[in-house]
């Protein structure tokens, strides 16, 4: 046991984490976009642009957070999961680098609504293909196939393609597309005054919420095959209480999109999707890319491991207090939302 | 194609591209904040329009400055694995500082931007000053970690791992101090004479305007020192370079044979077969005077490895003498600047001088794109000089020659698409006389905007 080297796997769920309820919700709103319709469908464009803006940089940088971390502390990891993802993650890549660009050049581009409606439907697709990939890299790990050693399956199909491109790890992908468009639907009513539009986005979670349930039943009756995934999600004695925590969760957001209780709603979804972040995270524990690498083996020296920490440690103080103020700043609106 | 060519090819395609904006974000919140200053401190409306329109024309830069800069962080382990796992531990450090500049940047980019409204003009003007130091922070950074590349220190070799890992004389390593203060004054410099040569540019059309003359004086402001400063600190780098990577320096300077007293080759075509630069400018004693500051000093030639260890010669030798050139013609012209603003302060009144400016609009990126060859290409077969050689980095992956024809075909289009943008922002100026300005309706003002 390597307690800087825990707390530090711990920081890079934490970012991991950050990232998914923040820039989650980004690619949540893309969805929303894409999927915009009724006589609304302008306005809640708009909502949901607005309501992107000003934070989606500061959002994405906890993915970059989480892989700094992740390459600082933990060399070897970084390195098999970039050698044996490499096809998923530069996909994804493409559409991280097109939803942005292609977010920017609306809001800052063309006047003219063709060109706008041309920038929009990029970044509408892009922001629905970008969580799905992020999603099956994510369960190419859990399902364990990452870590075995490239040597091991020689090929470019076997030793690249093979331990993402599979029923669970896609079934993990959409599983991660449905709760960001959860998280971004039970969001969004608090970021317009206007009762039909929060009503369009309340029809939009209650939909989200059960296609979430629906995913993440799939996902769960595929794992079956994976042996320690199983033995970690269903045998660990933390698993029944964690379940029946996220059930819970996800009921509560259910139950308060349904009565209009928005504020709940939002820390009820928020926290249902991160119990799920960290019942996977714990499902795999000790190790970092299973079957191999744990987070002991995969540890940098201790001098870069206490560095870190005090690079977090000052970092945070910096960070935190103006994360406060920028969320403050364009999150606080609506007063009588709930 | 070879794999290995392939990376090479997309990491350095990558890294040409971002560095644009990674410039523009260093250089522009300087001028914005300046403009933004000189609004609070005059109550001229015509620096607060400024501000506003620098910021609303670099905010799509900005964006694709932070996608670009997530694929480079995703990359060095997508193409060079063998790099992260040797390095990640020693030079980690830096990035995750440059982590937390990112955040800083990114928050506060975000209050600027839409923000004027929102907040106090003085928290609002602390915004774009949080902006710009902590683009300036990243940068440094970053370029800490590539300084390392080039002159690794703080580990110990045991059987080619490293061991006895203190991140802390990585970070102090030799070539930090000239990289980081080279780099800070190139952003500085390009993005001021670019700003400037553009606004030089539309006032040669209309020179009365003041919007364009306002621009014009902050842009030399933030442009011209750090042009003048940019050789001075590129001696300081090149007597770096001739320290601690003597067969760069011979690359860059084309020395085929280590001799004393070596002249200074200026131009010229290397051959590689004869070993001769035909056609050069030779100044007797130049390179070891430049290098080592003594007319006699000893400049190691290429000979001193074998040629297998080569870099290419011959492009790191024409990247280094653009950049000298650019920047010597930069460092003139910011120098007249300063003699015509001590003599008479009137800069936008000589045709000849907004000439000279215009013909410098992308001087500064184009300096900065070759200097980048001339270290990097320089540096090769190594990645980590000396230590690791870039064909160990680099993923086993088959089949690279895809996601490099991926990322250049998105480069090339997003680059196509931003030009044109800012091309028909820049079009939209607006034409201000001296002096009508204070007198209009506010709602006329914004007219256009
Ligand atoms: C505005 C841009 C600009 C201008 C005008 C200059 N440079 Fe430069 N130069 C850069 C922008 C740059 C750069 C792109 O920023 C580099 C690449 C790596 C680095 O640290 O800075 C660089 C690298 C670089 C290096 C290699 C450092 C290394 O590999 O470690 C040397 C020796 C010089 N420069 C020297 C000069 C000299 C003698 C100049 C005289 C006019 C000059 N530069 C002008
Ligand atoms: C933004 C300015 C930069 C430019 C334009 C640039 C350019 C390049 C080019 C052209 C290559 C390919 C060289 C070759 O293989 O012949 C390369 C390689 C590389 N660069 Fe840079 N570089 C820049 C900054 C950096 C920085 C700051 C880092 C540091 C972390 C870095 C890390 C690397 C790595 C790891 C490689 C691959 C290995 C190698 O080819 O040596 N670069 N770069
Ligand atoms: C000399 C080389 C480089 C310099 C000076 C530089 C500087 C910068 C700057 C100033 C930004 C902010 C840009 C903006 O917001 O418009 C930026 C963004 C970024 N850069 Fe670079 N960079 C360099 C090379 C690299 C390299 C090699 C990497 C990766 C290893 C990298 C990773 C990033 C990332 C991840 C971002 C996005 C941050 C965000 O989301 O806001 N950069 N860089």
């Amino acid at each position: 046991m390597n307690g800087a080297a825990e707390i530090l796997a711990g920081a890079v769920l934490v970012s991991l984490n950050a990232y998914v309820l923040l820039a989650g919700a980004d690619f949540g709103g893309g969805v929303w976009d894409l999927l915009a319709s009724g006589p609304r469908r302008a306005e809640q464009r708009s909502v949901i642009a607005e309501a992107i803006a000003p934070v989606w940089e500061a959002n994405h940088v906890w993915l970059i957070l989480a892989l700094v971390l992740l390459f600082t502390c933990f060399p070897p990891a970084f390195a098999q999961l970039s050698i044996r993802l490499h096809v998923p993650l530069a996909m994804a890549l493409v559409g991280v680098v097109l939803r942005g660009s292609a977010f920017a050049f609306r809001s800052y581009g063309g006047q003219r609504d063709e060109v706008q409606r041309h920038w929009g439907r990029l970044f509408a697709s892009a922001s629905v293909g970008t969580p799905f990939l992020l999603g099956t890299a994510v369960g190419a790990v859990a399902a364990g196939r990452v870590g075995e050693s490239v040597a091991s399956s020689p090929g470019f199909y076997a030793g690249y393609m093979a331990p993402w491109l599979s029923a669970f790890p896609a079934s993990v992908g959409v599983f991660a597309l449905t709760c960001f468009a959860f998280l971004a639907a039970v969001y969004l009513p608090l970021e317009t005054d206007d009762p039909e539009i929060r009503e369009d986005f309340r029809r939009r979670a209650l939909a989200a919420g059960l296609a979430v349930a629906a995913s993440g039943t799939v996902a769960l009756a595929l794992s079956r095959g994976i042996e320690p995934l199983q033995r970690g999600l269903l045998g660990a004695p933390w698993a029944t209480p964690l379940h029946l925590l996220t059930g819970a969760a996800g009921a509560a957001a259910l139950a308060g999109v349904w009565l209009r209780r928005w504020r709940v709603a939002r820390i009820a979804a928020a926290s249902e999707v991160s119990l799920i972040l960290w019942g996977w995270a714990l499902g795999q524990y000790p190790y970092l890319v299973p079957p191999t690498i744990t987070i002991d083996t995969a540890a940098a020296p201790p001098e870069t491991l206490t560095l870190a920490m005090v690079a977090l440690g000052l970092g945070g103080l910096l960070l935190f207090p103006s994360l406060y103020y920028l969320f403050r700043l364009f999150k606080a609106r609506s007063p009588h939302a709930d | 194609m070879q794999d290995l060519l392939a990376a090479r090819a997309q990491m350095g395609v990558s890294l040409a591209f971002h560095i644009v904006f990674a410039l523009v974000g260093m250089g522009m919140p300087v001028l914005m904040v300046v403009a933004e200053r000189r609004w609070i401190v005059t109550g001229d409306e015509i620096y607060r329009e400024l501000a506003q329109r620098w910021a609303k024309g670099t905010a799509i830069l900005f964006a694709v400055g932070a996608v670009s800069g997530t694929v480079l962080s995703f990359e060095l382990g997508l193409l060079w694995p063998g790099f992260m796992r040797f390095a990640g531990a020693i030079i980690g450090m830096p990035f995750s500082l440059e982590g937390f500049a990112f955040f800083m940047e990114a928050i506060f980019l975000g209050i600027y931007m839409y923000g004027w409204d929102h907040v106090p003009p003085r928290a609002h003007l602390a915004a774009g000053i949080v902006v710009a130091a902590s683009g300036m922070a990243s940068g440094v950074f970053v370029v800490i970690a590539n300084a390392w590349m080039n002159t690794p220190t703080g580990f110990e070799l045991a059987g080619g791992v490293p061991v006895r890992i203190h991140p802390l004389e990585a970070l102090a390593n030799p070539a930090a101090p000239t990289q980081t203060l080279h780099m800070v004054l190139a952003a500085y410099a390009a993005t001021g004479f670019a700003v400037a040569g553009i606004h030089a540019f539309l006032l040669l059309r209309g020179q009365t305007n003041a919007f364009h003359r306002r621009a014009l004086t902050i842009a030399l402001w933030v442009g011209c020192p750090a042009a003048v400063l940019q050789p001075l600190s590129g001696d300081l780098a090149a007597r770096q370079v001739a320290r601690y990577q003597p067969v760069k320096l011979a690359a860059m300077e084309a020395v085929f044979h280590t001799e004393s007293g070596a002249p200074l080759v200026l131009g010229g075509w290397p051959d590689l077969e004869t070993e001769t630069t035909k056609g050069a400018l030779r100044i007797p004693h130049g390179l070891s005077l430049l290098a080592f500051h003594d007319p006699n000093a000893v400049v190691k030639g290429l000979d001193v490895v074998p040629r297998a260890d080569w870099p290419n010669v011959p492009a790191v030798h024409w990247s280094f003498q653009l950049m000298v050139a650019l920047g010597t013609y930069m460092a003139l012209v910011a120098l007249w600047v300063a003699w015509r603003a001590l003599r008479t302060g009137a800069l936008a009144d000589h045709r000849w001088l907004l000439r000279a400016v215009a013909l410098a609009t992308p001087m500064g990126f184009v300096a900065t794109e070759v200097g980048w060859m001339t270290t990097e290409l320089g540096r090769q077969p190594w990645v980590i000089y000396g230590v690791l050689r870039t064909r160990d980095a680099v993923t086993p992956m088959p089949g690279l020659v895809v996601p490099f024809i991926m990322f250049t075909t998105l480069y090339c289009f997003l680059g196509v698409i931003v030009a044109l943008l800012l091309y028909r922002q820049i079009l939209h100026s607006p034409q201000v006389d001296e002096g009508v300005w204070a007198h209009m309706a506010p709602g006329a003002r914004h007219a256009d905007a």
